[in-house]
Parts: structure tokens; C-alpha cells; sequence
């Protein structure tokens, strides 16, 4: 184990990132076009950076497995952007910003970086403005701004319940413009399988066509993932279907060090499965919770329909145990309250996975019309799913995946410790600590993208003189025979088990285990069972077809095959870190009415995970995190 | 020259004139009518009008000519959109249904499917009307008669045409033609001209669909009047 | 359920492909329909034959990436709904459902359900951008929007570019996702500087990518699974117009 160095410039925190721009280096109009830059993924920071980077004059390639970068996974954030612009006069600024991320995140985060995100944050909204984004207004004209997330401010931009999609779009418009310029070539259908590394530096990645099957070789003289997160390993979660965690997994497998795998969050409002073919879950806004009253029959097992459960055999369980935030505690919480209640065997709907979200009381306080202009469509989206009416029936809801905070370790200059690999967006660790507050994931892609990754690949780019490297080269043939050997391998199996139901016992297993509530037991056992479904998958997996071809089932199959050994460093990460904290629950470490209990004394760090081989425990190394501006204190919401 | 090969050659420009020559076309019918209904004032009325129209000479043929040309780009136009439509979609579907929910916008499909169709049966009306009226083939023993006053007389000849139950048929399903290519014509202009103003959208429509009813019905109540007896009085 | 699905197969974008039938019970009406399509799949390759290949991501009504025509109609019978939102309640037990690919010549089918919708973005590669380079952004608040406009921009933005109009148009036009972007910009008073430029560079890209023309069939609209309307393709037309008889078409 080794202590890992953030490079955190020194000085006061609000200088820092100035101070740090003074001090890096420049690469000069004219020489920018001789770098060529990989940028793997066109979400917010994928597509920020690759269209910054171009316009900039570098050369850049751009990769996404989708058919186009429009339809990277970002596009399906609902709520809104954060930044601290204090239109509302309501005593926001930039510290306040940094301090409630900082604390959302239960102080298992970088200060540096989350004040310089927080600093960032509006200019973001300045570039969308400028690139196009219809936010929200108010009839004068300005800017609208609501409140999200319980936080005490306005600071939340939204362009209806579709943010996400009015950002990516924007990113997507900026990026066409330099490829239509002749600055970015843009690869779709297209998987990054392998990242190559020459004298210790990444200076290309593997690809394979996902319509042709043909493997090429890129190389260049810096590689940016935005590759986003790997919640898609619970197999039911809110991410797309196509999210995976091939990219950074095997970033890590070539030296890259994975920080803080255990550190995923669950969403509380999501529409239940209803069945073993359920592919996804669907989020529905945290706003709901402002007017819906969470509760569950008090007696185990009643099958009555809800309308028929009179008040008084009704627990109002999260107003009953917080009485003081009542259904509007912080997400983590709530997913847990709901997880138990259930577990206990109090849920409700057809698979006792689900709690009445109620707004009947509100209907009668607010009347219908007030409801149907506040969450008019998300009462549709609802109806439009199950087949109910919320107006008429308590919707159901249940936590699932929806962030994962932890990612590939990075340094302040979002470069991780392989020079050259830098990581942006919800693919590196940095910015959410251990929980991510509302709004503020678009925030991170966008600031890392646009603003910061600019200015410090520069520096990198012209740091000492890079050799020439060509596509020739032993490391590129050397990967792409590996990635060939995998690829052949998956197909020569021709067992029984098509890569879905290996995913979906995978997810049942780290969703029970290594999900919202984890415990030392279970993840030894989890550890156990994966080794053997791995072991299983690779004499038993069904892949038909061949390499050359568009092959949904080889497509899957390494996926899958990826989540497999990736699991296990969730379960070594969520093992080793003996503490709850933020979206992190260990049963052991709770207080007597089942609060997170954090231990600042032994695991104020981050982890991060060095690979030794597959079914190799991987090596710790900690950077620790040092609190200079805020104090880290205990989160009660009671 | 530029600007011009624009407006022909791209989609939007091609559509436009389409649809401005679709309207100039709509308003030559109008005008073709309101003169059609001088045969209402009688012979008189009727062969003097149709004298001054002859007697402007040069400016006739003016006219004629920019109406040929009017036709000839509306329907050169049409077809090769119609045609670059179809090679837009090479495979057809194996099942064909409308989007559309509604029923009036199912019908307004069709009629927007009709259209080449009815186009060009329109032309061959036209075609039909011309040897009728103009060269006289279709009638010859009521052609090139001419009134007391020495003037061709057009009255009898359009009398003694629509007295013949072909022909007003003719006439009357060729118009009801025509409606129908009106009925996406008309309001499908304003959308390809980019007519979107709140106020005056619905009021043009509305304009429109009047002038539309008022052609169609004008059009097939005269021959229909003067094959019923009910014109000329006594007649 | 029970049901019979006729599904186009075309092993690729060069091989001819036809309709295959299928049978497929334990069908659940709470399942969407791509997870009635996935339930098909895991039966086929069961039985060792190739699944069938469709496109499908966020699985949530907004990545645009689901397409399939459903019974004749872009992504099924529910009027604003993509595919991927589709439930299977909406169908009866016994129902024949004709499952085809987007057709267009400017979307090649690529396997199956699979089509190349990437002649959308060489549309907006020509000019559905703001040309502002990052870091040059006046303060967000300087230029007032008014809210009945931002309103408008969004109505037009709110376009997923799931191809589902050009699949509708019985011409296969691109009209209504041209205009949609167009309008979008337009709307802002950000988009003014490259106003005439953008509509007619992306107007006249769409022509090269071998889209048909528009008939004020309205089709589009009726399929659109974000109800986009018709009312931008005839801001776009003025637009274009507009635009023809600017300096920016000298320039262009």
C-alpha cells in the first residue's frame, strides 16, 4: 500500500484552481493540431470535452457504443443543474454550494475539487444559455430557479422535467459544429475494448465495430474517458440498458486505480418491478416527495387495495421515524427505510417490493388541478407504465441503482495515475464523495468537460516531448490480440445460459448483498458466489453468431463478462471500508436506531484499488482526505 | 441565378412554388368563374365580355402564356417531388396504416395521396375543356356560330354544350376533382408559404375554404343549371 | 398472453430480408414491448437461433434510440409514446403484430429491426449548433428571453431525433426534424446571428441525404412520440424563404 497524491495546489481553497491555471503549461495555436486526443463517450463530459478540445485545434476522436453521441445516458436526468448564481437573492454562493456538496457527500470527498466544481458551476450555465439550451423563465425574461433536493436554496437550473436532455443536446450541437469543422472525427456504434499503454503512458485505446465486428487501433497522445457509471451491474437499475462498466474495468486492468467501487447510490422514487422480465426501473422525480406521504399497511401481508385500508391501520413509517424532515430525508435514507420496511414483509403490489406514495391527502388540501400542474407528468409517465391512476391509487415506488459516485481515481488535474488517462464525469470518482446530492452530476459533467479538462491536458500535452507512436506498435498489437483472444473465447464457449440471465443473477446477488445495505457476512459470501458464476459463465455462456457481424449477444457477453470480475472489487471495497457513510450502509457500524455510524478516524481516505489478476484480491492505496475549510461533522435528520 | 436554382431545385423551394403557383392557379379559377357567371346576365353580357377578353390581342396571349407557364412549373414541379417522394422510399411497408387517430386527418391523408392523381386528371380535363370551348372539337356543330352583333357566339355554344348530359357529367365530376385536390391544396399552401401568424392563419383559412366551396359549387351548378332547363328561362 | 409476431429479419444491410413469424406466449400485459421483444430473444437463443436485433438504450422515452414500426405506426399505437414506453396491456391476447424497421432510403436497415439513422446528424453537423466557442458566454442573465419564446425554443427542442417522422411520412421526410432544430434556434435570440445561414445549410444537407419532400401528409406529427407540431415545418419553409432572399445566401 502506498499513499496516493491529489496534487491539490496549495494555497486557500478559493485560489486554488486560479493559482493552478497561473502555473500550467500552454500548448500554442499552432501546435495543438500535431496532438491528437481520444475521448471515449459523448455524454455531458464526453461531448463537452471533445468539442471543446476540438475547437481549441486539437485533433480529437470521439467514441460511443449508441448510434449517435445524442443519446448518451446523461440525456435521461430529469431534475436540473445546480449553480451558484444567487439569482433568487436567497443567499447562495459559491462556499454554500461547496459546503452542501461536500456534506452530501459525508466528507468523503476531495475539498479542492468540489470547491472548484461549486466555482465552476456558473459558467455552465452562462455556455448553455449561450449554446442554446431552453431553461425555464420567468415572464420578464430572467432565468427560473427552483429548489431541489432538500437544500435550503434556489440554485437549480431546469428546462422542464428534461435537463438532461436540453444539456446533452447542447453538448451534441457543439460537437457537431467541430465535426462539421474537420477537428473531431466521431466513431458511433462503436466500444472501446482496451486501452494501450506505451512507456507507462496511455497513448491509445482498442476498438471494435459493433456493426462490422471490426477491431481497430487508435492511437493518440492523450485518452479521456467519459465512459459514465456502472450502476447497470445491479441488472435492474435506472441507467440505459447499453451502460457498462467495460471501459474504465479494463482501463483498470491495464494499471488505472479504481477509487471508492462501493460508493453507489440508490434513487428512493422509482416504479417497482413488476416481474422476472423486467429489464429496467424507471426514476421518477424526488419532487414527488414534496406532496406524496410514504406508508405501508401495518399488518405484514395485507392484500387489501389501498383505498380500503383505513387510516388508522396505515404506518406512516418515514414521518414516524424522522419526524422532523418526515418524507422528505435525504435519499439515501429513505432507500433504506423503504428496503427494510420491505424486508420485514410490509411492502405492497403484486412482488411485496413497493410503498404506497400517497397524495390523496394532498389532492384534498391542494385540490387535483394544483397536483396536476405540479407533477402532471410524471402522473402520466406513471400511468403510462403500470397501467394506474396516481390521481385514484397511491402510486408504488422502491429504491433502485440510479449514480455511481466511485470511478477511476484522479488527481485535481482529473488525470489518473496512468499519465495521459484522464477520467471525466461519473466514470472518475472525484467530485460526490459518498453521496451524490440532486443536480449536481449534469454540474460535474459539464465543469469537467468544458472547463477543466481544457486547461490541464494542456499542461500534460506540454509537459516532456512525447514520442511518436504509431498503430504499429508491439503494445497495439499486442492489445488488440488480447482483445481478440476474449472475443474468441466468448464465442467457443457454447454453453447453455445466454449472457442476460448471468447478468440478472449477477445483479440479484450484488443488489442483495452490495446494494443499500451491506454487511460482512453477506459480501464474504457475495465474494464467493461471484468467483463461482464467473467460473460458471465461462464454461456455460450461450454466444451465437460470430465477430463479424452486428452481434447483440457477443456485445452483452463482454459486458457481462466484465461486471463479473468487477464485482468483486465492489464487494473487496465495500468489505474493507468497516464504516457507514453517505450511500455506503454497513449493518455493523449503525447506531442502536439505525443511523449510519462514519469512522472520520479510520477511513477519512480515499480508496483506491490496484489490479492483481482476475480473482486476485486487488492492493489498497489511500489518499487521504485532509478537511482544511469545513469540519466534518454528523449528518442527523431526525 | 443562384437563389433561383435554390428555389427550384431544393425541397422547401421547390415546394413553395408549387404552392405559389398552386395559389395563382386557384385564383386564375376564381376569376374564370366570376366571368363564367356573366352567362347569368344573359347572351349580351356574355358575348361582349368574351369580345373585350379577345379584343385585348397581345395581352391575351401575354396572359395565356404566363398561365401555360404557371402550369407547366406547378405540375413539372409536382411530379418530380412526387417522384423524388417515391424513390425516398424504396421498400414499402407490408403494412400501411395511418398515424393519424382522427378521421378528418385520415381523410386528409388520402386526399394528400390523391394528389398527383387528381392533378392530373385535372389536366386532362383541362385538356378536355380546351378542345371543348377553345378549339371546338368536342361540340364543332355549336362552335364558331356567331351572335346578331357579329360576335362569336359563346353563349350558345356553352348552352348548347351543357345540354348534352356527357358533358356536364363531364363538368361536374371534374370539379368535384378539383375540390378534392383543393381540399389539401388550398390549406396545405399556407403551411409550405410558412403562414403561422395566430390571428391571420385561421382567418385566410377560413377565407380559403369559403373560396373553395364557392369554386366548386359555382362551377358545377352552371352546366347542372343549364341541363336541368333552369337556364336560359324558356331556353 | 399469447401472441403471433411477424418480425422483419435481414441478417445485414446487403442481403435481402422478409417477414419471419413467431409464436410467443407467457407474454405479461405489465411488460413493455421491448421486454416482450427480449423475452422473444431469450427463447430464440435458447433454441440456438440468431436473436433478433433492435435498437433500444435509456428505456425510458427519451434517448431516441428505440424505433420499430408497430402494426404500420412509428413506435405503436399510443399516441406520444416511444416503443420503449409501449406496454403490452395495449394488445390482446391472440393479437398478429407486424413488426417492421423505420423504411427509408436515407435509413439503410443494418440488421433487422437495426437502422442507420446518422444521415440525422450530418443534418446537424451542417448548422443545428450556436457556433460559441466555450469560455467566450456573456453572463447567462444578460440577454432577456421571454418566456412565451423559451417556451416555444423548448416545445421544438424537446425532439429526441428518434427518426419516428421520417418513418411516418409516407414520402419519408425529414421535415419535421429539420424544422424542430431550426425553429428551436430561431426562437432564441442566441440563434439570431447564424438565423439564415443554419436553415439554409441544414435544409439543403437534408435534400443530399436523400429524404423526400413534404406533402402536408402531418403524419409526422401523429407519430411523433414528443408531439412536436407541424406548425414548425411552415416556420422553417419562412424561414428558408427568408433566408434565400438574405445576404447569407451568397455566403452559403
Amino acid at each position: 500500500m502506498t499513499q496516493l497524491d491529489g496534487r491539490v495546489p496549495s494555497g486557500p481553497i478559493a485560489e486554488k484552481w486560479d493559482r493552478h491555471r497561473r502555473q500550467l503549461r500552454l500548448v500554442a495555436p499552432a501546435n495543438r493540431r500535431k496532438f491528437r486526443i481520444i475521448v471515449v463517450g459523448s455524454g455531458l463530459a464526453g461531448a463537452s470535452a471533445a468539442a471543446t478540445l476540438g475547437q481549441l485545434g486539437y485533433q480529437v476522436d470521439c467514441f460511443c457504443f449508441q448510434d449517435s453521441p445524442r443519446r448518451a445516458h446523461s440525456i435521461a436526468a430529469q431534475g436540473g443543474i445546480n449553480a451558484a448564481k444567487n439569482y433568487q437573492n436567497d443567499g447562495d454562493n459559491v462556499w454554500r454550494l461547496f459546503y452542501d456538496t461536500i456534506k452530501g457527500g459525508d466528507f468523503r470527498s476531495r475539498e479542492a475539487n468540489v470547491y472548484r466544481l461549486a466555482q465552476i458551476s456558473t459558467a455552465i450555465i452562462d455556455q448553455c444559455v449561450a449554446l442554446g439550451v431552453p431553461f425555464a423563465r420567468e415572464y420578464g425574461g430572467m432565468l427560473a430557479n427552483r429548489s431541489f433536493g432538500g437544500v435550503q436554496v434556489s440554485r437549480t437550473f431546469y428546462a422542464r422535467g428534461q435537463t438532461g436532455q436540453q444539456l446533452l443536446l447542447a453538448c451534441y450541437s457543439a460537437l457537431a459544429r467541430q465535426i462539421d469543422a474537420g477537428n473531431v472525427r466521431m466513431y458511433p456504434r462503436t466500444e472501446m475494448l482496451d486501452l494501450v499503454i506505451v512507456d507507462g503512458k496511455a497513448r491509445g485505446i482498442i476498438t471494435r465495430n459493433l456493426v462490422t465486428g471490426e477491431i481497430q487501433r487508435h492511437a493518440a497522445h492523450a485518452v479521456c474517458l467519459a465512459t459514465g457509471g456502472y450502476g447497470n451491474i445491479y441488472y435492474l437499475s435506472t441507467n440505459a440498458a447499453g451502460c457498462n462498466v467495460t471501459a474504465t474495468y479494463r482501463a483498470y486492468k491495464r494499471g488505472a486505480y479504481f477509487a471508492n467501487p462501493c460508493f453507489t447510490q440508490i434513487h428512493p422514487t422509482c416504479i417497482p418491478p413488476h416481474g422476472e422480465h423486467q429489464s429496467k426501473l424507471t426514476l421518477m422525480s424526488e419532487s414527488l416527495r414534496n406532496d406524496g406521504r410514504i406508508w405501508v399497511p401495518k399488518r405484514k401481508g395485507d392484500r387489501r387495495p389501498p383505498q380500503e385500508i383505513p387510516e388508522s391501520e396505515r404506518d406512516y413509517f418515514l414521518e414516524r421515524m424522522y419526524p422532523a424532515f418526515g418524507n422528505l430525508v435525504p435519499r439515501d435514507i429513505a432507500s433504506r427505510a423503504i428496503k427494510r420496511i420491505c424486508d420485514q414483509g410490509y411492502g405492497v403490489g403484486p412482488l411485496g417490493i413497493g410503498v404506497y406514495l400517497d397524495f390523496s391527502d394532498a389532492i384534498k388540501r391542494l385540490g387535483r388541478s394544483t397536483i396536476e400542474q405540479r407533477y402532471g407528468n410524471l402522473f402520466e409517465m406513471y400511468e403510462r407504465i403500470t397501467g394506474e391512476d396516481p390521481y385514484e391509487v397511491p402510486m408504488r415506488i422502491y429504491p433502485a441503482s440510479h449514480y455511481t459516485m466511485g470511478g477511476l481515481w484522479v488527481d485535481y488535474n482529473l488525470m489518473s495515475n496512468i499519465p495521459g488517462l484522464f477520467v471525466l464525469g461519473e466514470a472518475n470518482f472525484s467530485d460526490h464523495g459518498a453521496n451524490r446530492l440532486g443536480a449536481s452530476a449534469l454540474m460535474q459533467g459539464l465543469a469537467d468537460g468544458f472547463f477543466i479538462i481544457p486547461n490541464t491536458i494542456a499542461h500534460y500535452l506540454a509537459g516532456e516531448p512525447m514520442q511518436p507512436v504509431s498503430t504499429d506498435h508491439d503494445a497495439f498489437a499486442e492489445a488488440e490480440n488480447e482483445v481478440r483472444l476474449r472475443i474468441r473465447r466468448l464465442l467457443q464457449v457454447k454453453g447453455r445460459r445466454t449472457p442476460d440471465s448471468f447478468h440478472r443473477e449477477l445483479g440479484r446477488l450484488m443488489w442483495d448483498n452490495c446494494g443499500m445495505i451491506r454487511n460482512r457476512e453477506g459480501l464474504q459470501r457475495t465474494l464467493e458466489k461471484v468467483a463461482q458464476l464467473r467460473e460458471e459463465f465461462w464454461e456455460n455462456v450461450n454466444v451465437l453468431g460470430s465477430n463479424e457481424q452486428f452481434n447483440i449477444m457477443l456485445e452483452k457477453a463482454g459486458r457481462v463478462a466484465d461486471f463479473l470480475e468487477f464485482a468483486e472489487l465492489m464487494c473487496y471495497d465495500a468489505l474493507h471500508r468497516e464504516e457507514s457513510c453517505g450511500a455506503h450502509f454497513r449493518e455493523e457500524y449503525q447506531t442502536p436506531d439505525g443511523e449510519a455510524v462514519r469512522n472520520d478516524e479510520q477511513f477519512c481516505y480515499v480508496a483506491a484499488w490496484e489490479y492483481q489478476g482476475v480473482g486476485q484480491k486487488p492492493t489498497l492505496h489511500k489518499e487521504p482526505l485532509v478537511f482544511e475549510e469545513v469540519k466534518p461533522t454528523v449528518r442527523s435528520y431526525k | 441565378m443562384n437563389r433561383l436554382q435554390r428555389l427550384l431545385n431544393s425541397s422547401v423551394g421547390a415546394k413553395v412554388m408549387v404552392a405559389t403557383t398552386g395559389l395563382l392557379l386557384f385564383g386564375f379559377v376564381i376569376v374564370h368563374l366570376l366571368g363564367n357567371l356573366q352567362i347569368y346576365r344573359g347572351q349580351e353580357a356574355m358575348n361582349s365580355y368574351a369580345k373585350m377578353l379577345h379584343d385585348l390581342g397581345p395581352l391575351l396571349w401575354l396572359a395565356r402564356l404566363l398561365l401555360l407557364a404557371i402550369f407547366v412549373v406547378h405540375l413539372g414541379l409536382a411530379i418530380r417531388l412526387h417522384r423524388a417522394n417515391r424513390q425516398a422510399r424504396p421498400e414499402p411497408y407490408y403494412v400501411q396504416h395511418t398515424a393519424h387517430r382522427e378521421p378528418f386527418h385520415q381523410r386528409r391523408v388520402k386526399a394528400t395521396r390523391m394528389m398527383v392523381i387528381t392533378g392530373v386528371v385535372i389536366l386532362l380535363f383541362v385538356l378536355f375543356h380546351l378542345m371543348h370551348f377553345t378549339f371546338g372539337w368536342i361540340n364543332p356543330q355549336a362552335y364558331g356560330k356567331h351572335d346578331e352583333a357579329g360576335r362569336h357566339d359563346v353563349f350558345g355554344m356553352v348552352i348548347s354544350g351543357f345540354q348534352n348530359p356527357a358533358i356536364t357529367l363531364t363538368y361536374v365530376v371534374a370539379m368535384l376533382l378539383l375540390g378534392w385536390h383543393l381540399f389539401h391544396g388550398a390549406v396545405s399552401t399556407l403551411q409550405s408559404l410558412g403562414l403561422t401568424h395566430p390571428v391571420w392563419r385561421p382567418v385566410v383559412e377560413k377565407v380559403l375554404w369559403a373560396l373553395l366551396i364557392f369554386v366548386v359549387v359555382g362551377n358545377c351548378f352552371i352546366p347542372l343549371s343549364i341541363l336541368l332547363g333552369l337556364w336560359p328561362p324558356g331556353g | 398472453m399469447k401472441l403471433t409476431l411477424h418480425i422483419w429479419r435481414q441478417p445485414d444491410r446487403n442481403s435481402p430480408g422478409r417477414l419471419v413469424t413467431y409464436q410467443l406466449d407467457g407474454v405479461s400485459p405489465d411488460m413493455s414491448f421491448l421486454e416482450m421483444l427480449d423475452l422473444l430473444n431469450e427463447q430464440l437463443a435458447s433454441s440456438g437461433q440468431d436473436p433478433v436485433a433492435f435498437d433500444h438504450d435509456c428505456r425510458e422515452g427519451i434517448c431516441g434510440m428505440c424505433s420499430l414500426v408497430i402494426n404500420g405506426v412509428p413506435h405503436g399505437p399510443l399516441q406520444g409514446t416511444t416503443t420503449c414506453q409501449l406496454h403490452m396491456r395495449h394488445f390482446r391476447d391472440g393479437d398478429h403484430i407486424y413488426i417492421e424497421p423505420f423504411r427509408a432510403k436515407a435509413f439503410p436497415v443494418i440488421k433487422d429491426l437495426v437502422v442507420d439513422r446518422s444521415a440525422f446528424d450530418r443534418i446537424i453537423e451542417a448548422g443545428g449548433y450556436i457556433s460559441t466557442n466555450v469560455g467566450s458566454a456573456p453572463e447567462a442573465n444578460t440577454i432577456p428571453v421571454p418566456k412565451e419564446e423559451a417556451d416555444t425554443a423548448f416545445d421544438a427542442a424537446t425532439c429526441i431525433g428518434c427518426g419516428a417522422c421520417v418513418a411516418a411520412c409516407p414520402n419519408a421526410s425529414a421535415m419535421l426534424f429539420v424544422a424542430a432544430k431550426v425553429a428551436h434556434f430561431a426562437h432564441l435570440p442566441h440563434g439570431q446571428p447564424e438565423r439564415r445561414r443554419r436553415v439554409l445549410r441544414m435544409v439543403e444537407e437534408m435534400d443530399r441525404q436523400g429524404f423526400g419532400n413534404c406533402s402536408n401528409y402531418e403524419e409526422c406529427e401523429a407519430a411523433c412520440p414528443k408531439e412536436i407540431s407541424v406548425k414548425f415545418i411552415a416556420e422553417m419553409n419562412r424561414e428558408y424563404l427568408r433566408a434565400l432572399c438574405s445576404p447569407a445566401a451568397d455566403q452559403v
